[in-house]
């Protein structure tokens, strides 16, 4: 215990004074780690965004110690994060999620003061801002669950308190994918998943939190209603959504709906659906097979969402330790310059840079054409030299989010409402 | 003997006999009816986003049953349950039959027998799961129909639909239909058979009056098995509609997933009562236990 607390100390101040690229150059990890960090080791679970075997690898080679990683999808997170708080040590979901969870407390705040990079954090992750002029956008922003009042506080607070529930990891702008090859002209609105013309050959994902925004966006576009506040609906505005798309529904819009990452892959690669809610590694698996697929963005902006790493109650000691180190490992840039190379973005953008080539910076932060082949970090090419990132630069597509996945203060109503769609 | 030792005795098989009985009834206790008394009890509970909470509430139960959605659905797995039943049934027995009646030695039989298990060497889901490239729009089946020129445009239909959904249940269900009706087949004295044709009956003659009362405690244990599977089901119809069709089963599942424990349970209650209902009156018609 004193050996790592020790230890951490003298890594946090080369942290502070040169870098985390040159610290985790310069520094190998024995040196800095004793003996006993080899048996430990922490269970980490999220959804498959960024559960990646590589980062366990990464964690092993340069922290030392173990990260047993589990990939479920969105509702087995909420649903272990609330039910089975001895069963993980670090918990990567979703802001909406903790928003959800936080009260049954099985997670414990974070003090700022131990994350080096706190400072460097995107404003969207602290005060709401992304830049001094943005607007906040509707629905549950990260920033409005992402504080709370002490280690054990119950109740979340609105201000940056120095305590956070959830260390922001990773995020994006998202909106619908198409098949431009098979749609075969220009598609600008959200509208366009209703447009009778893709009868049969659309879909939309069936996880509520996440599908109800889609469904405000798609309703607000096709000027049926404007609403006050669409991350916050009433009952009547939920059963006028969701009646809409189930009229949808029965008319035979959709071809399916989908749950995981990969069903939504499938789907489009197969061409069994040509417009769908997508998430931007999902384009980015589709193209990998050469299939051409657009990450379109929409007149109306975009749908965006932000997950964090969030602490388990029962941690402390040396594994409490050891997850700081873990967290403060996490923002100090190479996972963030991986995810980055997905089409997502870090919360600490500048360290990532460091960790990316500048064509890459350029390609998938700036919005600048690429110079030559941009790939994947598993090596798959998914742009050749002279293209553009669908959305353009960082804060072209997150500028333009207008909402953020919700839990509204209706929520079950609208779980059971959801549920009814479903299975109408 | 003397009668008092006889009584002694009497009263001691009595006893041997509830231990003998008693593991299997403990086992039961802790894994079958407790669960059950369990699913009944957290049925009146009430739940909030992230946990359940003690209560005596019928609000379960009022939203299940005013809501139309639920009767769809019951509907809905009702029709999967019969139209499975029929094609499994019908498939079912003209396997066994020809099994059981045209194949005359034993090696053959049980070699054919195994075979048809062979592709539960796999698991169900990955069965289940390889029919979606064949059967998708541009799936091996539609490619193959258009280039024969029978269609001209891919069937729609074929894939994410009511079709596959029963499709893949006959494909996943048909061998425990095949099973138990094979099982009793081959139990049924060939002289029984000598002698209606003996007695100037034909074939078909011979199958209803004679084959058929004969099998039916095999197509009952079947129709137990394929009923009670399909009604339970929720990754088929899940995978096989894209999401599109529900059944009871479906129902559980998205509770489940938005951590709404106590209304899952009321849904369960609901099934259970359902199917012991029909099990129930399936069994009024055959004494299977004659035949086990």
């Amino acid at each position: 215990m004193t050996t790592i607390s020790k230890v951490r100390y003298s890594r946090r101040s080369i942290l502070k004074s040169g870098g985390a690229a040159v610290a985790a150059a310069a520094l190998p990890a024995p040196m800095v780690w004793g003996q006993e960090t080899k048996n430990i080791t922490l269970r980490q679970f999220g959804t498959g965004v960024s559960n990646l075997n590589d980062v366990a690898l990464k964690v092993k080679e340069d922290l030392g110690f173990n990260l047993e990683m589990t990939a479920l999808d969105t509702d087995s997170v909420t649903q272990r994060a609330a039910t089975q708080p001895n069963s993980f040590d670090i918990a990567d979901i979703e802001y909406f999620i903790c928003k959800k969870v936080w009260a049954a407390g099985n997670l414990q705040a974070m003090d700022t003061s131990k994350i080096a990079q706190y400072d460097n954090i995107a404003g969207t992750f602290r005060s709401g801002l992304l830049t001094p002029e943005s607007t906040i956008a509707q629905g549950t922003a990260p920033h409005t669950v992402g504080f709370t009042t002490g280690v054990n506080g119950t109740k979340f607070v609105q201000e940056e308190s120095g305590w956070m529930t959830l260390i922001p990891t990773i995020y994006n702008a998202d909106t619908l994918g198409i098949r431009p090859d098979l749609i075969g002209r220009p598609i600008n609105n959200w509208s366009e998943l209703l447009n009778p013309e893709f009868k049969g050959k659309a879909s939309i994902l069936d996880i509520s939190s996440i599908g109800i925004m889609d469904m405000a966006l798609v309703v607000e576009s096709m000027g049926e209603y404007t609403y006050p506040d669409k991350g916050n609906m009433t009952r009547e505005e939920i059963d006028l959504t969701l009646g809409i798309f189930t009229e949808a529904k029965k008319n035979g819009q959709f071809r399916a709906f989908w749950k995981s990452f990969d069903e939504s892959v499938n789907l489009m690669a197969s061409g069994e659906v040509v417009i769908q809610s997508m998430w931007s590694p999902a384009i980015t698996a589709v193209r990998s097979q050469g299939i051409p697929c657009v990450y379109q963005p929409l007149e109306e902006g975009y749908r965006s969402w932000g997950g964090g790493l969030g602490l388990s109650a029962s941690l402390s000691g040396i594994e409490l330790d050891a997850a700081y180190e873990y967290i403060n490992w996490y923002l100090s840039g190479w996972v963030g310059g991986y995810l980055m190379r997905q089409g997502y973005y870090s919360a600490v953008p500048s360290t990532s840079k460091e960790f990316m080539s500048e064509d890459e910076w350029g390609y998938w932060y700036e919005g600048k054409a690429s110079k030559g082949d941009i790939v994947s970090p598993t090596g798959a090419k998914l742009a050749g030299p002279g293209e553009v990132r669908d959305g353009g630069s960082f804060l072209d597509r997150m500028g333009s989010v207008v909402c953020w996945n919700s839990v509204m203060d209706e929520n079950q109503y609208m779980v059971r409402k959801w549920n009814e769609f479903i299975a109408a | 003997m003397p009668t008092e030792s006889i009584s002694g005795k009497m009263k001691n098989s009595n006893l041997t006999g509830w231990a003998l009985a008693s593991p299997l009834m403990l086992v039961l206790l802790v894994f079958l009816v407790a669960p059950i008394i369990m699913i009944v009890v957290v049925s009146f509970w009430g739940a909030t986003e992230w946990s359940i909470y003690p209560a005596f509430l019928f609000d379960n139960y009022e939203f299940l049953l005013t809501s139309d959605v639920t009767y769809r659905v019951f509907l809905n797995t009702f029709k999967y349950a019969f139209i499975t039943w029929v094609c499994t049934l019908l498939i079912g027995f003209t396997v066994a039959y020809f099994l059981a009646f045209h194949i005359r030695t034993l090696t053959w039989q049980i070699a054919l027998f195994l075979l048809c298990t062979i592709p539960f060497l796999t698991s169900n889901i990955i069965r289940m799961i390889s029919w979606i490239p064949f059967l998708g729009r541009n799936g091996i089946a539609n490619s193959t129909l258009i280039s024969m020129g029978v269609i001209e445009e891919p069937l729609e239909w074929l894939l994410f639909s009511d079709f596959s959904v029963i499709l893949a249940f006959v494909h996943l269900y048909t061998l425990f239909m095949v099973v138990p009706i094979f099982n009793t087949m081959m139990r049924i004295d060939k002289s029984l058979i000598e002698a209606s044709v003996d007695a100037g009956a034909t074939g078909w003659q011979t199958l209803w009056h004679v084959i058929i009362p004969l099998t039916k405690p095999g197509i009952m244990i079947g129709t137990i098995f394929v009923v009670a599977l399909v009604m339970g089901d929720f990754i088929t119809v899940r995978f096989m509609s894209g999401s599109q069709s529900a059944n009871m089963g479906r129902l559980i599942q998205n509770d489940i997933a938005l951590l709404q424990y106590p209304s899952a349970s009321a849904t369960a209650v609901i099934l259970l009562i359902t199917v012991l209902i029909l099990i129930g009156t399936l069994l009024r018609f055959v004494d299977i236990r004659k035949e086990l």
